[in-house]
């Protein structure tokens, strides 16, 4: 285990009934950076990412064996809970899921469930998280408007504001732009690295550019196997295995 | 599967006179429709407006009294007693419809709960009059009250709360839910603070139509409420308890029984009778019509905090 690794998985292996969705996963994400995970549909980059907040555990029937450490600490094992794990490990997904409630409800309900109160405390964390994504100008005249009639990239990084109001050291992001036009995607790319400052990323994407334009690692999974990982720039000119090679130049997947 | 696809084109694209068939009986059918919806329309229209000219066209001035002669009370009793079934079914029905669509397992027992609510909600409103009477007033040796009442109309509307807040909570899109957990929110800090709220314009809806039924029950308050009222507005009559409207422990008749009553009670009350259903009449669709309204409001506002 490197010393700058956030989390380490080794010899994971998860099976959602007899299917076996990952095997053997030897893995470890770096601290502070972006880590791309590509891959043909199916092949288990979701099932990876959530195993990492433990979002799994809602899926029945779903088992895993093998060791996930989080700062060193196993997130299955330990008496660290789910709830706890979630805390310190945020998520964004795919579609932009923005509760039916106001902006500032949305920012605030982290900091809410987890026992902030006051008025004046919970104003402080929304402003900040807001100005931290970058959306602070464009919605504070709205905080009070519901999140659902705001456009698919301002709720995705409304999103990412409600993630990050909580001070996560982790941010998993599941395909967080397939689902927007090609401006709100660059506007969440640039916010993701701005963001590796302060948290560790791990997005997983079907777009090769994208990996290679924010990413610094990435990890190539082909059927619920880890093919290859590497640097981006590494991985992406010189990929040691073929079949690496062959999806990154679009021949497969 | 190509060939499949290929095929489905064929059929996708008919020659003219087999749009020009589809358009036809396209607007055929458009026209049943109307006509279906039309005839309920008229059928309420016509219900109503009987009952409500007829009620109307025998009432005296007295009727409107809220004293021993008038009706007054009995509309108040009315409203109360709903409002007091409602306060029993509402949390415990929506507590029931969270168990269930988020607590319960899927197994026996729960098979079961299932077949219980289902019972329940065809239970004929008599029979659940003849429970509360047995149980409520016999085996407590009580009189009949409001509260006994409510109760009785509360049991009747349990399984159509729960319905409706288990249906309300299936039908929201699992994205709310998994975006809350992800943040390492408990299920119940998830259902109290994002699917509940969420789900609130359906709960009215099913609150409602609770009341609607509350609204016009008869045989559920025949051995339970007491069909007659004697309460007194002059505060200085609630010395005696039974005299105070606000006592739930008082008998209290409410307007269907009091249409019932006049009807089979004495000769010439039928005037009494007629007007009783038309403001029961009146009470039912404003009701209803207002509370669409609610929903509609809140639908629109969801998620805004101001
Ligand atoms: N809840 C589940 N139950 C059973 N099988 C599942 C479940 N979720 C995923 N799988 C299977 O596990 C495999 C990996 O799924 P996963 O969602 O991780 O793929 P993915 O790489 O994220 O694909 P995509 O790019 O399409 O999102 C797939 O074969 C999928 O069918
Ligand atoms: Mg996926």
């Amino acid at each position: 285990m490197s010393e700058n690794s956030k989390f380490t998985a080794r010899n994971l292996n998860l099976y959602y009934g007899d299917f076996h969705a990952l095997k053997n996963i030897n893995f470890e994400i770096e601290a502070n950076k972006i880590t791309a995970l590509i891959g043909p549909s199916g092949c288990g980059k979701s099932t990876f990412l959530k195993t990492l907040n433990r979002m799994n555990d809602f899926v029945e029937g779903c088992k895993i064996e093998g060791d996930v450490l989080l700062d060193g600490k196993d997130i299955y094992k330990t008496d660290m809970s789910a709830i706890e794990l979630r805390q310190r490990v945020g998520m964004v997904f795919q579609q932009p899921n923005p509760f039916p409630k106001s902006i500032y409800e949305n920012v605030a309900y982290g900091p809410r469930i987890r026992g902030i109160k006051k008025k004046s405390e919970l104003d402080e964390i929304v402003e900040t998280s807001l100005r931290e994504v970058g959306i602070w100008d464009e919605f504070k005249d709205r905080l009070h408007k519901s999140a659902l009639g705001l456009s698919g990239g301002q709720q995705q990084r409304l999103c990412i504001a409600r993630t990050v109001a909580v001070h996560p050291e982790v941010v998993l992001m599941d395909e967080p732009t397939s689902a927007l036009d090609p401006i709100s995607t660059m506007k969440i790319e640039d916010l993701a690295v701005e963001m590796k400052k302060k948290y560790t990323i791990v997005i997983v994407t079907h777009n090769m550019q994208q990996a290679n334009r924010i990413s610094d690692t990435t990890a190539f999974f082909l059927l619920g196997e880890l093919i290859e990982t590497g640097a981006t720039k590494d991985l992406f000119l010189n990929p040691k295995n073929k079949k690496t090679e062959e999806y990154i130049t679009g021949r497969f997947g | 599967m190509t060939e499949i696809k290929n095929e489905q084109t064929k059929d996708l694209t008919p020659s003219r006179g087999l749009i020009g068939r589809a358009k036809a009986v396209d607007r055929i059918w458009t026209v049943v429709f109307y006509l279906v919806a039309l005839f309920f329309l008229l059928l309420l229209f016509a219900f109503a407006g009987y009952v409500i000219i007829k009620g109307f066209a025998g009432a005296t001035p007295e009727m409107f009294r809220f004293d021993r002669n008038g009706i007054g009370n009995y509309f108040f009793n009315t409203i109360y007693l709903v409002f007091l079934s409602l306060l029993i079914s509402v949390p415990i029905g929506v507590m029931g419809g969270i168990y269930m669509a988020e607590y319960a397992k899927d197994n026996a027992f729960t098979k079961f709960l299932r077949i219980a609510i289902e019972t329940l909600s065809s239970l004929p409103s008599i029979v659940v009059g003849l429970f509360g009477y047995l149980i409520f007033l016999v085996a407590t040796h009580s009189q009949p009250s409001l509260l006994a009442g409510s109760i009785c109309v509360a049991i009747l509307s349990l399984p159509l709360m729960t319905t409706t807040t288990e249906d309300a909570l299936r039908s929201l899109p699992p994205s709310y839910k998994l975006g809350s957990l992800g943040m390492g929110a408990t299920l119940r800090q998830t259902i109290q603070s994002v699917l509940i709220p969420a789900c609130v314009p359906r709960i009215i809806t099913g609150v409602i139509l609770a009341a609607g039924r509350g609204f016009g029950e008869a045989a559920a308050l025949l051995y339970t409420s007491g069909s007659d009222t004697n309460i007194k507005w002059n505060p200085h009559a609630w010395i005696n308890p039974s005299l105070n409207p606000f006592n739930p422990l008082r008998r209290g008749g409410t307007l269907s029984l009091k249409t019932w009553s006049s009807f089979t009670a004495s000769v010439g009350a039928e005037d009494v009778a007629n007007l009783s259903a038309a403001i029961l009449m009146i009470l039912v669709l404003s009701f209803s019509l207002l509370a669409h309204y609610l929903e509609g409001r809140i639908r629109k506002k969801m998620g805004d905090t101001k």
